[in-house]
């Protein structure tokens, strides 16, 4: 009979989170980016129904990177818990952060217990009133939460799109401006970082864009689907400022569905 | 509904399996489904005191009817409890999702309990499955919550609700009615549930034109209830002291819209100056004066003088 050899908790904690951090890091990124508008998610992703963005509930959506059945499996999770609470209470007693905390616990559970650790990374974020009472809240494989304020990029290159919206984000963007930013911001990924020609430009439709409006009632999340990217993104190349102008009254976009009813 | 002590999202919430909240829901937390309440013996007579006799609200008529580009959904605002108007603006029409509403008729507290989670169940599905549910789907969801309810409605507490909407797949407005053991059953043009219904159903007759404008769907919606209420004492009519005008929902491909107050005033009061001295809404006494003297005697029947 073998006798196992003995590693030490520190070892054992750092071996999990590498292994967690880079199938992580192996994926293409999201962007959650804060505007007047509401929050905007965006990714590069060609599929059309293997989502990374979800909507969770009326004012609070989910987004994720990393292994798609575990994020899927904790998106579900997020929609049963939404679901149940606001029927069991009401509808405005569903928050991003509830769910941020029982997301929070379960990862945490599932790192420290599992011989495996999830390897996914998640924002859950709430569309407020207004822009000051927006929650952002990023969720790492260990269970371990940050409140975060105007912007978040999680995924492959994180850290240059990281840095990219730290140099670009400001308060008050409207809803074209944040887009254009987050769509330049996971352009400029590790890839065209060694090229060294700037921002790569993606085309509408391998984007996966959905927005939390903060004008609508009731449900807020809409997706936002290759014609309305496209008028809302302007003509690639264009300088920010004038399809700023253009397309300032572009807003909400063709493919809008109906207001739900409140 | 159990909650982990740790805080953490409990097993059976991650779980892979349906994509229905009622079945997710009766596994997890039954206690919160409206059918898991076990009732006392006796039917709903055993309930005494209270205005009413302590009889439950009742809510009563609700019309559809199918036009061009969609359906329309009126109710009346009354809800009566034995001899008792136990609320004079209750709401008995709500929409399902974008696509469908529903109205109610019977006793309106399960009715109401009832559509809450037939709009969660479909707004469940809709973000599980990343797909809107198929009117078919959602006419059988319903019917089977009916069913559940069938121990109560033999106790006397049965809910009959209507169900229409924009079926996306066929584009036309579809009206589906259903019986108190959960059956359901497709209507062809104008449905009306509830008290009222009998009267309503019979002036929907008259008033249906096929593939007409929503304005005169609207109209005919609101027409039919007037009938219900002049003879149903537990319709209400509407209330022009209070201003409490019929609950009205337009649905079409561009999703379902409750007519505000301002847009169905003026139909009201269009109906309500039209039967003025006419109550009845005859077309032909609008043509013919009304002091002309009835044709009485040659079209009455056996009636004794």
């Amino acid at each position: 009979m073998s006798v196992p050899f003995y590693v030490s908790p520190e070892q054992l904690m750092k071996d999990k989170a590498d292994f967690a951090r880079k199938g992580i890091a192996r994926g293409r990124a999201v962007v959650v980016v804060a505007c007047s508008d509401g929050i905007v998610f965006a990714s590069e992703n060609a599929s059309r129904a293997l989502h990374k963005i979800s909507e969770i509930y009326d004012r609070v959506a989910f987004a994720a990177v990393g292994k798609y059945n575990e994020f899927e499996n904790l998106r579900v999770a997020g929609v049963r818990y939404a679901d149940l609470r606001g029927y069991s209470y009401d509808r405005s007693d569903v928050t991003a952060r509830g769910l941020a905390n029982a997301y929070a616990q379960t990862l945490g559970t599932i790192f420290t217990t599992e011989s495996k650790p999830y390897e996914v990374e998640l924002v859950v974020a709430e569309v407020g009133a207004t822009p000051e009472r927006d929650q952002v809240y990023r969720l790492t494989y260990d269970g371990s939460v940050a409140d975060e304020h105007g912007y978040v990029a999680m995924g492959g290159s994180a850290e240059q799109i990281t840095a990219k919206l730290a140099e670009r984000w400001q308060p008050g963007l409207d809803l074209p401006a944040a887009l254009r930013l987050a769509v330049e911001a996971l352009g400029s990924d590790a890839a065209a970082a060694a090229a060294g020609s700037g921002p790569r430009t993606i085309a509408p439709d391998q984007l996966e864009v959905a927005v939390l409006d903060r004008a609508r009632t009731r449900r807020t999340f809409r997706r936002l689907g290759a014609p309305a990217l496209a008028g809302l993104l302007g003509a690639p190349g264009a300088g920010a400022a004038p399809a700023e102008a253009e397309h300032g009254g572009a807003v909400p976009g063709p493919d809008t569905p109906p207001e739900p009813p409140a | 509904m159990s909650q982990d002590p740790s805080g953490r999202l409990p097993a059976a919430y991650l779980v892979p399996g349906s994509s229905s909240f009622t079945e997710f829901v009766r596994d997890h937390a039954p206690e919160v489904l409206p059918g898991a309440r076990r009732l006392p013996a006796g039917g709903a007579g055993a309930l005494t005191g209270g205005p009413g006799a302590g009889q439950p609200p009742h809510a009563t008529t609700i019309v559809a009817i199918v036009f061009a580009d969609g359906v329309v959904m009126a109710g009346d605002r009354r809800a009566t409890a034995g001899n008792v108007i136990a609320q004079r603006d209750i709401e008995k029409v709500f929409p399902a999702d974008d696509h469908s509403c529903v109205g109610i008729a019977g006793t309106a507290g399960l009715a109401i309990e009832m559509v809450r989670l037939f709009q969660v169940e479909l707004e469940h599905f809709e973000k599980l499955e990343g797909a809107l549910m198929s009117f078919e789907g959602k006419a059988n969801r319903l019917s089977a919550m009916i069913r559940g309810n069938l121990g109560l409605a033999m106790q006397g507490l049965a809910v009959v609700p209507v169900f229409a909407g924009y079926d996306l797949a066929e584009q036309r407005g579809r009206i589906v009615s259903y019986d108190v053991t959960g059956g359901r059953y497709e209507e062809v043009d104008h449905h009306a549930v509830g008290s009222g219904s009998v009267f309503a159903r019979g002036a929907l007759k008259k008033l249906f034109r096929p593939g007409t404008g929503a304005e005169q769907a609207v109209r005919a919606a609101v027409e039919a209830l007037w009938d219900a209420a002049d003879d149903d004492s537990a319709t209400g009519g509407p209330d022009l002291l209070r201003r409490i005008w019929p609950v009205v929902a337009v649905v079409t491909a561009d999703g379902f819209r409750r007519l505000g107050d301002d847009e169905l005033g003026g139909v009201v009061e269009a109906v309500v100056a039209g039967r003025t001295g006419n109550p009845g809404g005859n077309p032909l006494a609008v043509q013919s004066p009304p002091q002309s003297p009835p044709q009485a005697p040659t079209q009455q029947g056996g009636a004794p003088a």
